[in-house]
């Protein structure tokens, strides 16, 4: 069996069986916790609390007022390699084709130079949220193990697939296969780590939400 | 082409002279030359000192083993398009044992073999064709009682060099595909002691075979080889590199099926499951039939059958980014283990909060 194979194969069944059950395991066990008893009553005029969550989701996407200004570059840097990393996830046809391989479904692709320069773009700027994280000393004084895992498994299959899209050091097969193992590895590790944010985070927002929305606070 | 079992060489004449007295003149060897120095990148200035190699060797011994094949090889080898180029292989060597196409048989055939290898000890070169089969004691595929596995070894102990060509004999091929209830291996499992060159393809491009071996009769050494054994002239970069069709694959512009808009335009074929991309060979630049045409250029993508398992690759039609295998009942499975896992952690966090006289309560945080 090629290293090919062994990516093409084994690897991604069992990265894709592991990143799928975990996900889920994550998603409904916390969907199914119990929720806390609130002895107070809402405040009169209090939004409901499915409007308070999605309140609570929606406005959290751009930061307060008072750290706009402070940590704009952060968070704008935040914005471009999440929608970097979705568009070159989502939209490269190679990659439309393996999504529809376990989904069945597809949708039109951008041509691959584009990719490659919003590929750039995103690894670009996950070297810069790197770089935030290590010299910011609140930043470097609240990450953890985890924090440096989910940059370095996020980076690695960005890295790879530029790597083997412009044919850089090895083999291109080589290269596919490193970058295809390195996506296993990431999905992997994403139940497991911070980068299940992904989903979670409109849990937490929405949760949040519907507290403030209790005691009638603004958000 | 030639007959060389029919018309063995004149023995201590070179080459040069052998082809003189044969009617092909010097000037025929010197654009043959520059033909197959050309087909190997090799520098203009060398194909001089290619001619002057291959004139003044003597014709070389060549024994051809044939094992589990289709001879499909043999028949690419054996019929060129341009006969007066590359038929010209025949000439360079002396074909001494052919199954197919020597006129002995039986014990006569086999006596050839055997006196070829003690008439040229150390110097003839073993061109494998098909796999070997290992299991139970190679007895799934035998030659005059002889199994495969016993007469590879026993001809290649005293040989040169093996030349593999196909890709049976250089990766396994079909045979070695699954579940391969021969136990077929590639002759590189069971030659260690000798170079082996790997030609493989399904079949291989025939210049690759004569260019390699006139070469080896030229220059008295190996070419370059890749990783996998095989002359990086032919072998050095892949379909997809030199495919017409990749400014297509650049620009996103794929056929979707074999009778669509995109396929009638001439787009890129990996959505129909071309293996370009990752498989080494000549055929989009030497193409088949006198440079006619190649399989991807005929509307069909590229199979991959110079590389190892091309037969085990998930099928022909399946993207190279895809996944070998489907996965839809796996992924159904973790679906079901992840919202079982699930509702146990749940399930254990609401016990945890009973016993610790903990209330649960409703999203409005009210008593249920």
């Amino acid at each position: 069996m090629t290293l090919l194979d062994f990516a093409r194969g084994p690897a991604l069944e069992a990265s894709l069986f592991i990143f799928v059950a975990g996900v889920i395991w994550r998603c409904v066990g916390t969907l199914l916790l119990p929720w806390r008893l609130v002895r107070v009553e809402p405040r009169k005029g209090a939004s409901s609390p499915w409007v308070a969550a999605l309140k609570g989701v929606l406005v959290k996407l751009w930061p307060y007022d008072t750290f706009a200004k402070s940590g704009v570059v952060q968070f704008v840097n935040g914005y471009i390699f999440h929608a970097g990393f979705a568009v070159v996830f989502l939209l490269f046809a190679p990659h439309i084709l393996f999504i529809k391989g376990v989904t069945g479904l597809s949708w039109p692709s951008l041509p691959n130079n584009v990719i490659m320069m919003i590929g750039v773009v995103t690894a670009a700027s996950l070297v810069v949220a790197l770089v935030f994280r290590v010299t910011s000393p609140v930043l470097r004084l609240i990450s953890r193990v985890d924090d440096y895992i989910s940059w370095f498994l996020t980076f690695l299959p960005v890295a790879t697939g530029l790597m083997a899209a412009a044919h850089l050091g090895l083999r291109y097969e080589t290269l596919l296969s490193l970058h295809i193992l390195s996506f296993c590895a990431l999905l992997v590790w994403f139940p497991f780590g911070k980068l299940m944010h992904a989903f979670l985070f409109a849990f937490s927002r929405a949760v949040t939400g519907v507290r403030m929305g209790q005691r009638g606070a603004a958000i | 082409m030639a007959t060389p079992l029919l018309n063995p060489p004149a023995p201590g004449r070179t080459l040069g002279e052998s082809l003189q007295q044969r009617g092909v003149s010097r000037r025929a060897l010197l654009k043959y030359a520059a033909y197959l120095g050309g087909l190997m990148a090799m520098p203009a200035s060398t194909t001089q000192a290619f001619a002057e190699g291959l004139a003044s060797a003597r014709r070389q011994s060549v024994i051809w083993l044939s094992f589990q094949e289709c001879t499909g090889c043999t028949e690419s080898v054996t019929r060129p398009f341009s006969p007066t180029f590359e038929s010209m292989i025949f000439d360079l060597i002396s074909l001494d044992y052919h199954e197919t196409l020597q006129t002995a048989s039986g014990e006569a055939a086999e006596e050839a073999r055997l006196k070829a290898m003690a008439d040229n000890k150390g110097k003839y070169i073993v061109v494998v064709e098909g796999a070997i089969p290992a299991k139970d004691g190679g007895i799934y595929s035998t030659i005059a009682g002889q199994t495969n596995l016993d007469m590879l070894r026993d001809t290649v102990k005293d040989a040169l060099a093996v030349v593999a060509v196909g890709t049976c004999a250089s990766f396994g091929g079909i045979p070695k595909a699954n579940p391969n209830p021969t136990g077929a291996g590639p002759a590189s499992d069971f030659v260690t002691a000798k170079p082996v060159i790997a030609i493989p393809g399904c079949p291989p491009i025939a210049e690759a075979m004569a260019g390699t071996i006139a070469y080896m009769i030229s220059f008295g050494k190996l070419p370059e080889l890749d990783q996998r054994g095989r002359p990086k002239a032919f072998y050095g970069e892949t379909i997809h590199d030199r495919c017409y069709r990749r400014p297509f694959y650049e620009r996103g512009q794929f056929a979707d099926s074999f009778d669509d808009e995109g396929a009638r335009r001439g787009y890129c074929l990996y959505k129909v499951g071309c293996k370009g991309p990752v498989t080494y060979n000549s055929c989009a630049t030497l193409k088949w039939n006198g440079g006619v045409s190649f399989p991807i250029q005929s509307g069909h993508g590229c199979l991959g059958c110079s590389e190892p398992d091309f037969w085990d690759q998930g099928g022909f039609y399946r993207p190279l980014s895809a996944s070998l295998h489907n996965l839809g009942l796996p992924l159904a499975a973790a679906g079901v283990a992840g919202v079982a896992l699930g509702a146990g952690a749940a399930w254990t966090a609401r016990r945890h909060l009973a016993s610790r006289g903990q209330d649960v309560a409703t999203p409005e945080g009210k008593k249920p």
